[in-house]
């Protein structure tokens, strides 16, 4: 049996998961599907009840109330070691004593496998997540990426029905995090085993999820494919977590946002009032230089101009004090010096607005 | 540095007196005679006891002692429980010696409360002479500093242990007795065993509680050496002290150099 | 809850009751002991706190058991002199072999631990004519004795200064204080030792400890400390030795217990299992 010929995959259903601790809901009728090969990232701040969920799906924790379905059946009850999970933890989860073949080989020892089905299956789960080279290497001598990549082939080796992912980048450095992000979508997509994918971080969920779900206080506020999460958000706290950081007041009219001196499509769901407060992307905003006699609406002085790599940053602030970041090309950052004039403008319709009461 | 001549006035030179008083007579000449001394009948059972004594208390202080730090691992970080036993532990494990020796005495003793309230629901410990042999009573006393020893240095190993290792076997399909069995326990045992040498060699060099406690002959090493030092009774014995003395040092020694191997490879596997 | 996990844990505690009940009684019997009896009445009749009044009885005490007094103001002498004298020789060393002679560190290393194989009982066969010395050119007070105690806690005062100075990165905290206009003097007292501060205190906790506990040095010695004082006194008048014992412990326990609570936020570790650490963990 190959990695590759298990494309199946099973469907995951929990349902109306409520958890509490102390007092404090960590779960709150959460209800979530997943389809079979699917990989659904849970996105959140910390706190928010993601690792929770998991975590009951995995059985290591008992929800208070609600069922969790695998495969149409029932496994609410069921101990940990029956449900045939793959997990991969956020770090230090390799057995410190054992090579990585070891790890690996583990979970199939425990399933009975005879000694040289289980060196073919750990060879190939090695190879697939490239490190056949380090195979007779202990944690301590790999390094943290290496070791999140054998915690992988050690969850996979053992042809999960699920596959769950608890922060597995969390720990690792900023280079290696998005080399190994991609690398595991290619695995999921190799194998295809349903995954549900834990993190706060949302450009990773963002990049390597087939459906993303934002959580707050033990609630999905939203599951939607990463683009249409991206393009609409439905709720302020989703809007802030894709990346809508500017807070601005604005007056509404007609379903579109006055600001910044021009008029902003309101995305579903926003707060009706004339008065309220808009969140815009740092991209949805243009800047130019501006005349001397300029104080008009989008009227702006520069604090600061960064220089960040690909693109760089201005910060402004508007004749009513509010401060505004906005994105424009490296090029364009030389042009302009603290204490600069500058007209700030929404741009277009990239620009989104969700109003925040 | 001062330190280099402080440590070589009070430990390199006492050090030196033994190894090398160990091998002079008594007009200073170069002897094997005081390692003669070493082999007569005596000497051999007082190191054959002191061995014994402190390999038993080591076993049953890790095993006893090993479970208590499980216990109380167990418990919530900063709980009342943990302190509690901890602190406890770190007084009891310094506790040997002349007041440790009374407390037995009182509980075990003749007329101890001990021996009274087992007297009277019919158990009859004898005449409590028992609690002053090297075999019984002795191990008895020694397990109550080695138990809270083992807890002290055997903690912060059992603390070790990952959470995740026990949820990546569970699910990997393993049970808690296979956590126990293929991870927990090889992932303890160098540090298990490094904390059962110490435990040993903390026997092996106690003095003070044996003395307080067994007033006639010398059973064990430690009590002949001192009884070679404060008797006037042979010329010579001075030095035949310094043989034992070496022979101590050679026993400690080649156990903390296991420990020191041992802790070494129990620490490389902790680090992550 | 009846999950499989709260099964779990209610199984954990039990087991954690059992057994810490278990050792406790075991620890706790020859202390219940030796209270039952420093409060038997005159011939095992009856209760009485005579004793207990006795030792409370600061005046009386002193005088009707001077031995006591002696050895009581000998091991408070001693254990002021000893962490001072450790501290002395201990802390400027290795925070000067970490700055500026790192090849020296594990002959350092080495010397300290090196009394760990070297038996108290040995070290006084040893001493003996170091001690002469000693007694020759320092007069004979028995709180000369501290000098070899500073011996005996060589290899814990190192390790517990050890993990402080490997918390505190010395290198680079000196540099900075180097760069601001200090002078070594300055960095050693003003920079360094503050931040060493739990360390210092714990290995300071542990001289102490020690030097209250310690009998087979002085006792060889002839000299006369707490312990040996309670060793003599037991012949003669048990009671007062067995309460005087009783108290030292009760008294070491609650100071221990505690500093647990104060420290340095580090949740239940005592500051002798922090000694016993070799390497903090690194997470």
């Amino acid at each position: 049996m190959s990695a590759t010929a298990t494309a199946q995959g099973t469907p995951v259903q929990l349902t109306d998961l409520r958890r509490v601790y102390g007092g404090v809901a960590a779960l709150d009728g959460l209800t979530l599907h997943l389809e079979p090969g699917e990989l659904v990232a849970l996105l959140g701040p910390s706190g928010c009840g993601k690792t929770t969920a998991l975590r009951c799906l995995a059985g290591l924790e008992d929800p208070d109330s609600g069922t969790i379905e695998v495969g149409g059946r029932d496994v609410t009850g069921v101990p940990t070691n029956k449900r045939d999970m793959g997990m991969v933890f956020q770090a230090y989860s390799l057995f410190p004593h054992m090579t990585a073949r070891q790890n690996v080989e583990f979970g199939l020892e425990l399933r009975g496998r005879d000694r040289a089905a289980r060196r073919a299956r750990a060879a190939e789960m090695l190879d697939l997540v490239g490190l056949s080279q380090h195979a007779d290497k202990y944690a301590h001598q790999m390094s943290g990426g290496q070791q999140q990549r054998v915690a992988l082939a050690r969850a996979l080796a053992i042809e999960p029905q699920v596959l769950l992912l608890d922060e597995p980048l969390s720990a690792l450095d900023a280079k290696v995090r998005v080399q190994l992000r991609d690398e595991i979508r290619r695995i999921q997509l190799e194998v295809g085993t349903t995954t549900l994918f834990v993190t706060h971080d949302q450009e990773e969920a963002l990049a390597v999820a087939d459906r993303v779900g934002v959580m707050s206080v033990g609630r999905l506020e939203q599951l939607a494919a990463p683009a249409d999460l991206y393009t609409s958000p439905r709720t302020p706290f989703v809007a802030d977590f894709v990346g809508l950081t500017n807070r601005l007041r604005a007056t509404v009219s007609e379903g579109r946002a006055q600001v910044l001196g021009g008029s902003v499509p309101l995305l579903e769901g926003s707060a009706g009032g004339p008065e309220v407060v808009v969140l815009v992307r740092p991209e949805g905003v243009t800047v130019g230089p501006a005349g001397d006699a300029e104080s008009g609406a989008g009227s702006a002085t520069v604090v600061s101009a960064s220089f960040l790599g690909g693109h760089g940053r201005v910060v402004a602030r508007t004749g009513s004090d509010e401060l505004v970041t906005v994105q424009v090309p490296n090029t364009d950052v030389t042009r302009y010096r603290p204490g600069d004039r500058v007209v700030l403008g929404p741009r277009g319709d990239a620009a989104l607005a969700v109003s925040a009461d | 540095m001062p330190f280099f001549a402080y440590t070589t006035v009070f430990l390199l030179i006492p050090t030196l007196v033994v190894v090398i008083g160990a091998f002079l007579d008594g007009d200073n000449r170069f002897t094997l005679g005081n390692l003669d001394g070493l082999t007569s009948p005596s000497v051999v059972r007082g190191l054959v006891q002191s061995l014994v004594l402190s390999a038993v208390t080591a076993v049953g202080g890790a095993v006893l002692g090993g479970l208590l730090a499980y216990a109380v691992s167990t418990a919530r970080d900063g709980s009342v429980t943990k302190r509690f036993v901890t602190s406890l532990c770190g007084v009891l494990a310094q506790f040997g010696g002349v007041a440790l020796a009374f407390a037995f005495i009182a509980s075990f003793g003749g007329t101890g409360l001990l021996t009274l309230l087992l007297g009277k629901v019919g158990i009859s410990t004898g005449t409590g002479f028992w609690l002053y042999e090297w075999d019984r009573g002795l191990m008895l006393v020694y397990l109550y500093f080695q138990i809270p020893l083992m807890l002290i240095v055997f903690l912060p190993a059992v603390e070790g242990l990952r959470p995740q290792w026990r949820e990546a076997t569970e699910t990997l399909g393993g049970t808690t007795w296979t956590y126990w069995r293929r991870v927990a326990a090889p992932i303890l045992l160098p540090s298990f065993v490094g904390a059962m040498l110490l435990l040993f060699t903390n026997a092996f060099s106690a003095y003070a509680t044996a003395k307080a406690l067994v007033s006639q002959g010398s059973p064990l090493i430690p009590l002949q050496i001192g009884g070679t030092f404060t008797s006037e009774v042979l010329l010579g014995q001075e030095n035949l002290g310094k043989a034992m003395a070496l022979e101590m040092v050679v026993v400690v020694a080649v156990v903390m150099a296991l420990y020191a191997w041992l802790d070494k490879r129990a620490s490389r596997w902790m680090q992550r | 809850m009846t999950g499989q996990r709260a099964r779990f844990r209610r199984r954990q505690r039990l087991l954690r009751w059992v057994v810490l009940t278990v050792v406790l009684v075991f620890f706790v019997l020859p202390l219940l002991g030796m209270l039952d009896f420093t409060t038997q009445g005159p011939g095992g009749q009856g209760r009485t706190l005579e004793t207990w009044r006795t030792l409370a009885n600061v005046d009386t005490i002193s005088t009707d058991y001077p031995a006591l007094r002696e050895g009581f103001l000998a091991s408070v002498g001693l254990a002021v002199i000893t962490p001072v004298v450790m501290l002395l020789v201990l802390v400027p060393t290795m925070t000067w072999v970490r700055l500026r002679l790192p090849g020296l560190s594990r002959t350092v290393e080495f010397i300290c631990l090196l009394p760990l194989t070297v038996p108290a009982i040995v070290l006084v066969v040893g001493l003996t004519p170091v001690y002469a010395w000693v007694y020759y050119l320092l007069g004979s007070s028995t709180l000369w004795l501290s000098l070899a105690y500073v011996v005996l806690v060589l290899p814990y005062a190192y390790r517990s200064l050890d993990a402080g100075l490997r918390a505190i990165d010395v290198r680079t905290l000196s540099e900075a204080a180097r760069s601001l206009g200090a002078s070594w003097f300055t960095v050693m007292w003003r920079v360094v030792l503050p931040n060493l501060r739990t360390a210092v205190l714990s290995a300071s906790f542990l001289s102490v400890a020690l030097v209250l506990g310690e009998f087979t040095i002085a006792n060889l010695f002839s000299k006369k400390n707490l312990q040996v004082a309670m060793y003599e006194l037991g012949k003669s008048d048990a009671k007062i030795s067995v309460a005087v014992g009783l108290a030292s412990l009760v008294f070491a326990f609650v100071v221990l217990f505690a500093m647990s609570f104060v420290g340095s936020g580090r949740a239940g570790t005592s500051p002798l299992a922090r000694l016993r650490r070799r390497k903090e963990p690194s997470a």
